[in-house]
Protein backbone atom coordinates (compact mmCIF):
# COMPACT_ATOMS: atom_id res chain seq x y z
CA UNK A 1 0.00 0.00 0.00
CA UNK A 2 1.22 3.22 -0.86
CA UNK A 3 1.96 5.98 1.58
CA UNK A 4 -0.63 8.42 -0.20
CA UNK A 5 -3.88 5.93 -0.06
CA UNK A 6 -2.73 5.19 3.49
CA UNK A 7 -3.79 8.71 4.72
CA UNK A 8 -7.68 8.12 3.36
CA UNK A 9 -8.61 5.47 5.45
CA UNK A 10 -7.21 7.19 8.90
CA UNK A 11 -10.12 10.07 7.40
CA UNK A 12 -12.35 7.49 8.99
CA UNK A 13 -11.04 8.22 12.78
CA UNK A 14 -12.57 11.74 12.02
CA UNK A 15 -15.79 11.65 14.21
CA UNK A 16 -14.08 9.99 17.21
CA UNK A 17 -11.65 12.89 17.21
CA UNK A 18 -14.20 15.26 16.95
CA UNK A 19 -15.80 13.75 19.47
CA UNK A 20 -12.87 13.67 21.81
CA UNK A 21 -12.23 17.53 21.10
CA UNK A 22 -15.84 18.35 21.87
CA UNK A 23 -16.28 16.32 25.00
CA UNK A 24 -13.02 15.69 26.41
CA UNK A 25 -9.89 18.54 24.94
CA UNK A 26 -11.53 21.24 24.94
CA UNK A 27 -13.44 21.26 28.27
CA UNK A 28 -9.56 20.65 29.54
CA UNK A 29 -7.88 23.51 27.55
CA UNK A 30 -11.04 25.75 28.89
CA UNK A 31 -9.72 24.77 32.81
CA UNK A 32 -6.34 25.93 31.37
CA UNK A 33 -6.90 28.95 29.69
CA UNK A 34 -9.13 30.03 32.49
CA UNK A 35 -7.07 29.05 35.17
CA UNK A 36 -4.55 32.06 33.61
CA UNK A 37 -7.50 34.44 32.96
CA UNK A 38 -9.77 37.47 35.14
CA UNK A 39 -12.46 39.55 33.87
CA UNK A 40 -11.95 37.49 30.83
CA UNK A 41 -7.92 38.98 30.14
CA UNK A 42 -5.00 37.57 31.26
CA UNK A 43 -3.81 37.36 34.42
CA UNK A 44 -2.12 35.49 36.96
CA UNK A 45 -4.21 35.96 40.57
CA UNK A 46 -5.92 33.08 40.23
CA UNK A 47 -2.99 30.89 39.99
CA UNK A 48 -1.62 33.35 42.80
CA UNK A 49 -4.78 32.86 44.83
CA UNK A 50 -3.68 28.98 45.16
CA UNK A 51 -0.59 29.93 47.46
CA UNK A 52 -2.91 31.47 49.66
CA UNK A 53 -3.34 29.95 53.29
CA UNK A 54 -6.76 28.81 52.57
CA UNK A 55 -6.18 27.03 49.55
CA UNK A 56 -2.45 25.69 50.44
CA UNK A 57 -4.46 23.54 53.95
CA UNK A 58 -6.81 22.34 51.42
CA UNK A 59 -4.78 21.22 49.32
CA UNK A 60 -2.36 19.77 52.42
CA UNK A 61 -5.55 18.08 53.45
CA UNK A 62 -6.56 16.33 50.23
CA UNK A 63 -2.46 15.17 50.27
CA UNK A 64 -2.89 14.09 53.66
CA UNK A 65 -6.01 11.97 52.62
CA UNK A 66 -4.95 10.65 49.41
CA UNK A 67 -1.51 9.93 50.77
CA UNK A 68 -3.04 8.16 54.01
CA UNK A 69 -5.78 6.20 52.03
CA UNK A 70 -3.41 5.17 49.59
CA UNK A 71 -0.73 3.70 51.47
CA UNK A 72 -3.40 1.89 53.82
CA UNK A 73 -5.43 0.72 50.72
CA UNK A 74 -2.36 -0.75 48.89
CA UNK A 75 -1.15 -2.72 52.22
CA UNK A 76 -4.32 -3.97 53.10
CA UNK A 77 -5.26 -4.57 49.08
CA UNK A 78 -1.89 -6.60 48.55
CA UNK A 79 -2.72 -8.30 52.19
CA UNK A 80 -6.06 -9.41 50.31
CA UNK A 81 -4.39 -9.83 47.48
CA UNK A 82 -2.51 -12.60 48.45
CA UNK A 83 -5.60 -14.24 50.18
CA UNK A 84 -7.34 -14.17 47.10
CA UNK A 85 -4.38 -15.97 45.26
CA UNK A 86 -3.40 -18.28 47.30
CA UNK A 87 -7.48 -19.97 47.36
CA UNK A 88 -8.27 -22.09 44.44
CA UNK A 89 -8.69 -20.30 40.94
CA UNK A 90 -12.58 -21.37 40.79
CA UNK A 91 -13.31 -20.80 44.34
CA UNK A 92 -16.67 -18.86 45.26
CA UNK A 93 -14.64 -16.98 47.54
CA UNK A 94 -12.40 -15.57 44.61
CA UNK A 95 -15.14 -14.77 42.47
CA UNK A 96 -17.02 -13.10 45.39
CA UNK A 97 -14.34 -11.13 46.14
CA UNK A 98 -13.23 -9.94 42.61
CA UNK A 99 -16.86 -8.76 42.35
CA UNK A 100 -17.53 -7.28 45.18
CA UNK A 101 -14.01 -5.48 44.54
CA UNK A 102 -15.17 -4.26 41.50
CA UNK A 103 -18.47 -2.44 42.58
CA UNK A 104 -17.09 -0.98 45.84
CA UNK A 105 -14.02 0.64 43.97
CA UNK A 106 -16.06 1.43 40.93
CA UNK A 107 -19.52 2.40 41.46
CA UNK A 108 -20.54 5.06 43.62
CA UNK A 109 -19.37 6.97 46.20
CA UNK A 110 -22.80 8.09 47.52
CA UNK A 111 -23.90 4.80 48.51
CA UNK A 112 -20.29 4.14 50.25
CA UNK A 113 -20.89 7.29 52.38
CA UNK A 114 -24.98 6.32 53.23
CA UNK A 115 -23.23 2.88 54.34
CA UNK A 116 -20.93 4.48 57.01
CA UNK A 117 -23.71 7.31 58.33
CA UNK A 118 -25.64 3.88 59.20
CA UNK A 119 -23.16 2.51 60.60
CA UNK A 120 -21.10 4.67 62.59
CA UNK A 121 -23.61 8.07 62.39
CA UNK A 122 -25.68 9.63 64.72
CA UNK A 123 -28.27 6.67 65.07
CA UNK A 124 -25.79 3.86 63.17
CA UNK A 125 -26.62 0.78 64.17
CA UNK A 126 -22.67 0.09 65.62
CA UNK A 127 -23.12 3.03 67.57
CA UNK A 128 -26.66 1.99 68.98
CA UNK A 129 -25.32 -1.43 69.82
CA UNK A 130 -21.94 0.26 71.25
CA UNK A 131 -24.13 2.50 73.09
CA UNK A 132 -26.86 -0.01 74.51
CA UNK A 133 -24.38 -2.57 75.54
CA UNK A 134 -21.10 -1.02 76.96
CA UNK A 135 -22.06 2.50 77.19
CA UNK A 136 -19.30 3.53 75.15
CA UNK A 137 -19.99 6.86 72.74
CA UNK A 138 -18.43 5.93 69.21
CA UNK A 139 -20.17 9.06 67.10
CA UNK A 140 -18.14 11.22 69.66
CA UNK A 141 -18.28 14.85 68.14
CA UNK A 142 -19.31 13.48 64.73
CA UNK A 143 -15.60 12.45 63.58
CA UNK A 144 -17.35 10.34 60.84
CA UNK A 145 -18.34 13.91 58.63
CA UNK A 146 -14.92 15.29 58.74
CA UNK A 147 -11.05 14.36 57.53
CA UNK A 148 -11.05 11.15 59.89
CA UNK A 149 -14.50 9.94 58.52
CA UNK A 150 -13.24 10.57 54.77
CA UNK A 151 -9.98 8.52 55.68
CA UNK A 152 -12.51 5.47 56.22
CA UNK A 153 -14.51 5.57 53.83
CA UNK A 154 -11.90 5.87 51.10
CA UNK A 155 -10.31 3.07 52.76
CA UNK A 156 -13.49 1.19 52.03
CA UNK A 157 -12.91 2.11 48.25
CA UNK A 158 -9.32 1.96 48.16
CA UNK A 159 -8.51 -1.80 49.56
CA UNK A 160 -11.26 -3.03 47.03
CA UNK A 161 -9.33 -0.73 43.95
CA UNK A 162 -5.75 -2.17 44.83
CA UNK A 163 -6.72 -5.86 45.09
CA UNK A 164 -8.41 -5.27 41.06
CA UNK A 165 -5.04 -3.41 40.24
CA UNK A 166 -2.69 -5.87 42.06
CA UNK A 167 -3.88 -9.04 41.21
CA UNK A 168 -3.10 -9.75 37.73
CA UNK A 169 0.58 -8.78 39.56
CA UNK A 170 0.42 -11.19 42.31
CA UNK A 171 -0.85 -13.75 39.80
CA UNK A 172 2.07 -13.38 37.45
CA UNK A 173 4.19 -14.57 39.55
CA UNK A 174 4.77 -18.42 38.46
CA UNK A 175 5.22 -21.50 40.75
CA UNK A 176 8.01 -22.09 38.48
CA UNK A 177 9.91 -19.94 39.75
CA UNK A 178 9.53 -20.08 43.89
CA UNK A 179 10.32 -24.09 43.11
CA UNK A 180 13.73 -22.71 41.40
CA UNK A 181 14.36 -21.24 44.09
CA UNK A 182 13.64 -23.47 46.85
CA UNK A 183 15.29 -26.87 44.82
CA UNK A 184 18.06 -24.36 44.51
CA UNK A 185 18.33 -24.28 48.32
CA UNK A 186 16.51 -21.00 49.35
CA UNK A 187 14.42 -20.62 51.96
CA UNK A 188 10.30 -19.25 51.69
CA UNK A 189 11.86 -16.63 53.38
CA UNK A 190 14.56 -16.23 50.84
CA UNK A 191 12.85 -16.53 47.94
CA UNK A 192 10.52 -13.61 48.93
CA UNK A 193 13.45 -11.41 49.72
CA UNK A 194 15.42 -12.01 46.73
CA UNK A 195 12.98 -12.77 44.03
CA UNK A 196 9.31 -12.19 44.80
CA UNK A 197 9.42 -8.72 46.33
CA UNK A 198 11.73 -6.84 44.20
CA UNK A 199 9.44 -8.15 41.05
CA UNK A 200 6.41 -6.70 42.81
CA UNK A 201 7.59 -3.61 44.03
CA UNK A 202 7.17 -1.77 40.59
CA UNK A 203 3.47 -2.98 40.26
CA UNK A 204 3.26 -2.49 44.11
CA UNK A 205 4.38 1.49 43.98
CA UNK A 206 2.66 2.07 40.73
CA UNK A 207 -0.99 0.92 42.52
CA UNK A 208 -0.31 2.79 45.39
CA UNK A 209 0.19 6.08 43.21
CA UNK A 210 -2.75 5.11 41.28
CA UNK A 211 -4.64 4.81 44.55
CA UNK A 212 -3.39 7.87 45.36
CA UNK A 213 -4.53 9.68 42.25
CA UNK A 214 -8.28 8.17 43.08
CA UNK A 215 -8.58 9.61 46.07
CA UNK A 216 -7.44 13.15 45.30
CA UNK A 217 -9.12 13.36 42.17
CA UNK A 218 -12.62 11.42 43.87
CA UNK A 219 -15.59 14.18 44.75
CA UNK A 220 -19.01 11.96 45.71
CA UNK A 221 -18.02 10.50 48.63
CA UNK A 222 -16.94 13.76 50.42
CA UNK A 223 -19.99 15.55 48.93
CA UNK A 224 -22.23 13.25 50.55
CA UNK A 225 -19.94 13.13 53.51
CA UNK A 226 -18.48 16.38 55.06
CA UNK A 227 -21.53 18.84 55.66
CA UNK A 228 -19.52 21.47 56.97
CA UNK A 229 -16.44 23.43 55.18
CA UNK A 230 -14.45 22.64 52.41
CA UNK A 231 -11.71 20.73 53.70
CA UNK A 232 -10.26 19.03 50.74
CA UNK A 233 -9.62 20.71 47.36
CA UNK A 234 -12.97 18.49 45.04
CA UNK A 235 -15.17 20.28 47.79
CA UNK A 236 -13.33 23.85 47.35
CA UNK A 237 -13.69 23.70 43.82
CA UNK A 238 -17.35 22.43 44.34
CA UNK A 239 -17.69 25.87 46.46
CA UNK A 240 -15.85 27.63 43.46
CA UNK A 241 -18.15 26.57 40.89
CA UNK A 242 -21.17 27.00 42.84
CA UNK A 243 -20.94 30.23 44.71
CA UNK A 244 -19.51 32.07 41.92
CA UNK A 245 -17.65 34.54 43.53
CA UNK A 246 -14.77 32.77 46.26
CA UNK A 247 -12.17 34.38 48.13
CA UNK A 248 -12.85 37.10 45.78
CA UNK A 249 -11.89 35.65 42.83
CA UNK A 250 -14.58 34.30 39.88
CA UNK A 251 -12.10 31.83 37.92
CA UNK A 252 -10.68 30.23 41.33
CA UNK A 253 -12.89 27.08 40.32
CA UNK A 254 -10.15 26.85 36.89
CA UNK A 255 -7.42 27.34 38.65
CA UNK A 256 -8.30 25.02 41.35
CA UNK A 257 -9.11 22.27 38.55
CA UNK A 258 -5.86 23.10 37.09
CA UNK A 259 -3.90 22.31 40.02
CA UNK A 260 -5.84 19.18 40.27
CA UNK A 261 -4.92 18.12 36.72
CA UNK A 262 -0.79 19.10 37.58
CA UNK A 263 -1.46 16.86 40.45
CA UNK A 264 -2.86 13.86 38.79
CA UNK A 265 -0.80 13.99 35.59
CA UNK A 266 2.22 13.91 37.36
CA UNK A 267 1.03 10.64 39.42
CA UNK A 268 -0.52 8.97 36.46
CA UNK A 269 2.69 9.51 34.28
CA UNK A 270 4.78 8.03 36.93
CA UNK A 271 2.15 5.15 37.32
CA UNK A 272 2.11 4.30 33.37
CA UNK A 273 6.49 4.18 33.85
CA UNK A 274 6.10 1.76 36.50
CA UNK A 275 3.19 -0.70 34.98
CA UNK A 276 5.42 -0.52 31.96
CA UNK A 277 8.26 -1.68 33.99
CA UNK A 278 5.86 -4.35 35.57
CA UNK A 279 4.67 -5.60 31.49
CA UNK A 280 7.95 -6.70 31.05
CA UNK A 281 7.94 -9.99 32.99
CA UNK A 282 3.65 -10.07 33.60
CA UNK A 283 1.81 -12.17 30.69
CA UNK B 1 -0.10 -24.42 61.37
CA UNK B 2 0.83 -20.81 62.46
CA UNK B 3 0.36 -19.95 58.86
CA UNK B 4 -3.17 -20.99 58.69
CA UNK B 5 -4.51 -19.88 61.82
CA UNK B 6 -3.32 -16.16 60.89
CA UNK B 7 -4.84 -16.69 57.17
CA UNK B 8 -8.62 -17.29 58.88
CA UNK B 9 -7.53 -14.53 61.63
CA UNK B 10 -7.15 -11.87 58.44
CA UNK B 11 -10.00 -13.18 56.17
CA UNK B 12 -12.06 -12.46 59.38
CA UNK B 13 -10.70 -9.40 59.64
CA UNK B 14 -11.51 -8.26 56.13
CA UNK B 15 -14.98 -9.94 56.54
CA UNK B 16 -15.98 -7.53 59.08
CA UNK B 17 -14.94 -4.32 57.77
CA UNK B 18 -16.37 -5.00 54.29
CA UNK B 19 -19.51 -6.73 55.66
CA UNK B 20 -20.60 -4.91 58.47
CA UNK B 21 -21.40 -1.89 56.81
CA UNK B 22 -23.18 -3.34 54.43
CA UNK B 23 -25.36 -5.20 56.78
CA UNK B 24 -26.28 -2.23 58.79
CA UNK B 25 -27.80 -0.74 55.94
CA UNK B 26 -30.06 -3.67 55.74
CA UNK B 27 -30.69 -3.15 59.19
CA UNK B 28 -30.92 0.40 59.00
CA UNK B 29 -33.48 0.93 56.62
CA UNK B 30 -35.59 -1.65 57.94
CA UNK B 31 -35.67 -0.29 61.47
CA UNK B 32 -39.30 0.94 62.48
CA UNK B 33 -39.07 4.15 65.07
CA UNK B 34 -40.95 2.44 68.13
CA UNK B 35 -38.74 -0.44 67.62
CA UNK B 36 -39.39 -3.68 65.36
CA UNK B 37 -39.57 -3.84 61.51
CA UNK B 38 -40.77 -2.69 58.24
CA UNK B 39 -40.35 -2.45 54.81
CA UNK B 40 -41.71 0.74 53.96
CA UNK B 41 -38.01 2.41 53.24
CA UNK B 42 -38.13 -0.35 50.60
CA UNK B 43 -41.54 -0.12 49.09
CA UNK B 44 -40.73 4.02 48.60
CA UNK B 45 -37.93 3.01 46.26
CA UNK B 46 -41.04 2.26 43.56
CA UNK B 47 -43.35 4.55 45.23
CA UNK B 48 -41.48 8.36 46.02
CA UNK B 49 -41.97 9.82 42.61
CA UNK B 50 -38.61 11.70 42.86
CA UNK B 51 -36.97 8.43 43.65
CA UNK B 52 -38.35 6.43 40.67
CA UNK B 53 -38.08 9.32 38.38
CA UNK B 54 -34.20 9.04 39.08
CA UNK B 55 -33.85 5.75 38.50
CA UNK B 56 -36.01 5.88 35.10
CA UNK B 57 -33.45 9.03 34.45
CA UNK B 58 -30.26 6.99 35.35
CA UNK B 59 -31.50 3.83 33.52
CA UNK B 60 -32.19 5.94 30.35
CA UNK B 61 -28.55 7.03 30.89
CA UNK B 62 -27.12 4.14 31.12
CA UNK B 63 -28.76 2.38 28.02
CA UNK B 64 -27.93 5.60 26.15
CA UNK B 65 -24.57 5.81 26.76
CA UNK B 66 -23.80 1.79 26.11
CA UNK B 67 -25.59 2.52 22.35
CA UNK B 68 -23.63 6.00 22.08
CA UNK B 69 -20.15 4.45 23.55
CA UNK B 70 -20.77 1.08 21.18
CA UNK B 71 -21.12 3.59 18.14
CA UNK B 72 -18.69 5.47 18.31
CA UNK B 73 -15.88 2.88 19.94
CA UNK B 74 -16.59 -0.31 17.78
CA UNK B 75 -16.18 1.13 14.14
CA UNK B 76 -13.14 3.36 15.44
CA UNK B 77 -11.24 -0.14 17.31
CA UNK B 78 -12.22 -2.21 14.18
CA UNK B 79 -11.06 0.42 11.35
CA UNK B 80 -7.85 1.06 13.14
CA UNK B 81 -6.81 -2.62 13.13
CA UNK B 82 -8.05 -2.97 10.18
CA UNK B 83 -6.60 0.01 7.84
CA UNK B 84 -4.62 2.21 10.39
CA UNK B 85 -2.61 0.23 12.97
CA UNK B 86 -0.59 3.13 12.35
CA UNK B 87 -2.92 4.73 14.90
CA UNK B 88 -3.31 2.78 17.48
CA UNK B 89 -1.25 3.92 20.38
CA UNK B 90 -2.83 7.71 19.87
CA UNK B 91 -6.25 6.25 19.80
CA UNK B 92 -5.39 3.86 22.95
CA UNK B 93 -3.64 7.13 24.97
CA UNK B 94 -6.81 9.13 23.69
CA UNK B 95 -9.37 6.30 25.32
CA UNK B 96 -7.45 6.20 28.57
CA UNK B 97 -7.23 9.87 29.04
CA UNK B 98 -9.99 10.15 30.69
CA UNK B 99 -8.10 8.25 33.84
CA UNK B 100 -6.05 11.14 34.14
CA UNK B 101 -8.23 14.05 33.78
CA UNK B 102 -10.78 13.93 36.58
CA UNK B 103 -14.41 14.24 35.60
CA UNK B 104 -14.60 17.08 38.50
CA UNK B 105 -12.43 19.19 36.04
CA UNK B 106 -14.55 18.08 32.94
CA UNK B 107 -17.76 19.39 34.60
CA UNK B 108 -15.92 22.55 35.61
CA UNK B 109 -14.54 23.20 31.87
CA UNK B 110 -17.68 22.00 29.86
CA UNK B 111 -19.59 24.70 30.65
CA UNK B 112 -19.08 26.16 26.97
CA UNK B 113 -19.62 23.11 25.14
CA UNK B 114 -22.73 22.35 26.91
CA UNK B 115 -24.09 25.50 26.30
CA UNK B 116 -24.06 24.87 22.70
CA UNK B 117 -25.24 21.00 23.82
CA UNK B 118 -28.45 22.48 25.39
CA UNK B 119 -29.01 25.38 22.97
CA UNK B 120 -29.17 23.18 20.15
CA UNK B 121 -30.56 19.53 21.46
CA UNK B 122 -32.01 19.62 24.40
CA UNK B 123 -32.17 20.87 28.02
CA UNK B 124 -32.60 17.52 29.42
CA UNK B 125 -30.66 15.42 31.59
CA UNK B 126 -30.49 13.28 28.85
CA UNK B 127 -27.88 15.23 27.34
CA UNK B 128 -25.64 14.13 30.20
CA UNK B 129 -25.33 10.93 27.81
CA UNK B 130 -22.76 12.85 25.79
CA UNK B 131 -20.02 13.63 28.88
CA UNK B 132 -20.62 10.00 30.32
CA UNK B 133 -19.88 8.50 26.98
CA UNK B 134 -15.91 10.23 27.77
CA UNK B 135 -16.03 8.51 31.27
CA UNK B 136 -16.74 5.27 30.47
CA UNK B 137 -14.26 5.37 27.89
CA UNK B 138 -11.15 4.22 29.55
CA UNK B 139 -13.20 0.75 30.73
CA UNK B 140 -14.83 -0.19 27.73
CA UNK B 141 -12.16 0.15 25.65
CA UNK B 142 -9.82 -2.26 27.95
CA UNK B 143 -12.70 -4.75 27.34
CA UNK B 144 -13.14 -4.70 23.61
CA UNK B 145 -9.26 -4.40 23.16
CA UNK B 146 -8.54 -7.57 24.97
CA UNK B 147 -11.25 -9.12 23.04
CA UNK B 148 -10.17 -7.72 19.46
CA UNK B 149 -6.87 -9.17 20.41
CA UNK B 150 -8.10 -12.55 20.62
CA UNK B 151 -9.15 -12.84 17.34
CA UNK B 152 -7.04 -12.31 14.08
CA UNK B 153 -9.20 -9.65 12.51
CA UNK B 154 -7.05 -9.35 9.60
CA UNK B 155 -7.77 -12.74 8.30
CA UNK B 156 -11.61 -12.49 8.96
CA UNK B 157 -11.97 -9.35 7.09
CA UNK B 158 -9.36 -10.60 4.07
CA UNK B 159 -11.71 -14.28 4.02
CA UNK B 160 -15.00 -11.74 3.57
CA UNK B 161 -13.70 -9.32 1.29
CA UNK B 162 -12.80 -11.77 -1.41
CA UNK B 163 -16.46 -13.28 -0.92
CA UNK B 164 -17.61 -9.46 -2.04
CA UNK B 165 -18.68 -8.31 1.43
CA UNK B 166 -18.18 -4.25 1.59
CA UNK B 167 -16.84 -2.88 5.19
CA UNK B 168 -19.97 -2.19 6.72
CA UNK B 169 -20.87 -5.83 6.03
CA UNK B 170 -17.42 -6.82 7.45
CA UNK B 171 -17.52 -4.87 11.11
CA UNK B 172 -21.04 -5.68 11.45
CA UNK B 173 -21.83 -9.38 10.87
CA UNK B 174 -18.10 -10.56 10.86
CA UNK B 175 -16.02 -8.71 13.80
CA UNK B 176 -18.99 -7.83 16.39
CA UNK B 177 -20.34 -11.51 16.53
CA UNK B 178 -16.73 -12.88 17.16
CA UNK B 179 -15.75 -10.32 19.65
CA UNK B 180 -19.56 -10.24 21.67
CA UNK B 181 -17.93 -11.35 25.19
CA UNK B 182 -16.10 -8.11 25.04
CA UNK B 183 -19.35 -5.74 23.93
CA UNK B 184 -21.19 -7.33 26.78
CA UNK B 185 -18.55 -6.45 29.17
CA UNK B 186 -17.68 -2.69 27.87
CA UNK B 187 -21.69 -2.74 28.40
CA UNK B 188 -21.80 -3.97 31.75
CA UNK B 189 -18.98 -2.33 33.51
CA UNK B 190 -20.82 1.27 31.44
CA UNK B 191 -23.85 0.62 33.00
CA UNK B 192 -22.08 0.38 36.68
CA UNK B 193 -20.28 3.51 35.95
CA UNK B 194 -23.44 5.29 34.60
CA UNK B 195 -25.60 3.90 37.59
CA UNK B 196 -23.36 5.41 40.00
CA UNK B 197 -21.97 8.92 38.84
CA UNK B 198 -22.93 11.61 40.56
CA UNK B 199 -19.93 14.29 39.96
CA UNK B 200 -21.12 15.90 37.07
CA UNK B 201 -25.05 15.10 37.31
CA UNK B 202 -24.97 17.23 40.59
CA UNK B 203 -22.89 20.04 39.87
CA UNK B 204 -24.89 20.35 36.74
CA UNK B 205 -28.16 19.97 38.97
CA UNK B 206 -29.78 17.34 36.59
CA UNK B 207 -31.33 14.59 38.56
CA UNK B 208 -29.81 11.10 38.42
CA UNK B 209 -30.44 8.12 40.67
CA UNK B 210 -27.07 9.44 43.18
CA UNK B 211 -28.37 12.98 43.33
CA UNK B 212 -31.72 12.02 44.85
CA UNK B 213 -30.20 9.07 46.84
CA UNK B 214 -28.15 12.10 48.67
CA UNK B 215 -30.98 14.74 48.36
CA UNK B 216 -33.46 12.27 49.92
CA UNK B 217 -30.34 11.45 52.68
CA UNK B 218 -31.34 14.57 54.25
CA UNK B 219 -35.16 14.39 54.95
CA UNK B 220 -35.44 10.64 54.64
CA UNK B 221 -32.62 8.66 55.52
CA UNK B 222 -34.06 5.36 56.05
CA UNK B 223 -35.45 5.71 51.88
CA UNK B 224 -31.74 6.45 50.87
CA UNK B 225 -30.05 3.91 52.74
CA UNK B 226 -32.42 1.50 50.90
CA UNK B 227 -32.07 3.13 47.82
CA UNK B 228 -28.01 2.94 48.38
CA UNK B 229 -27.99 -0.62 49.20
CA UNK B 230 -30.24 -1.74 46.11
CA UNK B 231 -27.93 -0.26 43.88
CA UNK B 232 -25.36 -1.37 45.15
CA UNK B 233 -26.72 -4.93 44.97
CA UNK B 234 -27.84 -4.41 41.31
CA UNK B 235 -24.50 -3.40 40.23
CA UNK B 236 -22.87 -6.62 42.02
CA UNK B 237 -24.98 -8.73 40.23
CA UNK B 238 -24.59 -7.22 37.25
CA UNK B 239 -20.58 -7.56 37.94
CA UNK B 240 -21.00 -11.59 38.76
CA UNK B 241 -22.82 -11.54 35.14
CA UNK B 242 -20.00 -9.89 33.41
CA UNK B 243 -17.20 -12.40 35.69
CA UNK B 244 -19.32 -15.51 33.61
CA UNK B 245 -19.53 -13.91 30.43
CA UNK B 246 -16.60 -15.44 28.37
CA UNK B 247 -13.27 -14.06 28.56
CA UNK B 248 -15.23 -10.75 30.87
CA UNK B 249 -13.47 -11.70 33.97
CA UNK B 250 -9.74 -11.09 32.57
CA UNK B 251 -11.21 -8.16 30.54
CA UNK B 252 -12.42 -6.37 33.85
CA UNK B 253 -9.41 -6.93 36.37
CA UNK B 254 -7.09 -5.71 33.84
CA UNK B 255 -9.36 -2.57 32.89
CA UNK B 256 -7.55 -0.44 35.30
CA UNK B 257 -4.24 -1.26 34.26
Amino acid sequence: MSRRSGLIPSLALLPFLAYLTLFLLIPTVTVIVGAFQEDDRFSTVNIEALSSPAALRTLRNSILLSGSTAVIGAVFGALLSYLVVTAPPTSLFRRVVVSMAGVLAQFGGVTLAFAFIATLGFSGVVTEMLRSTVGLDVFGSGWLFGLPGLILVYTYFQIPLMVIVFLPALEGLKPQWREAALSSGATTRQYWLHVGIPLLRPAFLGATLLLFANAFAAYATAAALVSQGNPILPLLIRAGLTSEVLLGRQNLAFALAFEMILVVAVVMTAYALLVRRTSRWLR
Amino acid sequence: MGWRLMRWALLLLFAVFFVVPLYAMLDFSTRQAGGGRTGEAWAALVQDPQLSSAIITSLLLAALTVLGMLLLLLPTMIWVRLRVPKATRFVEFLCLLPLAIPALVIVVGMRNVYTWVNYLISDSALTLTFVYIVLVLPYAYRAIDSALSGLDVKTLSEAARSLGAGWPTVIARIVVPNIWSGVLSAAFISVALVLGEFTIASLTNYENLQVVINLLGKSAARVSVAASLASLIFATVLLMALSYVGRGRRAQEGSLL
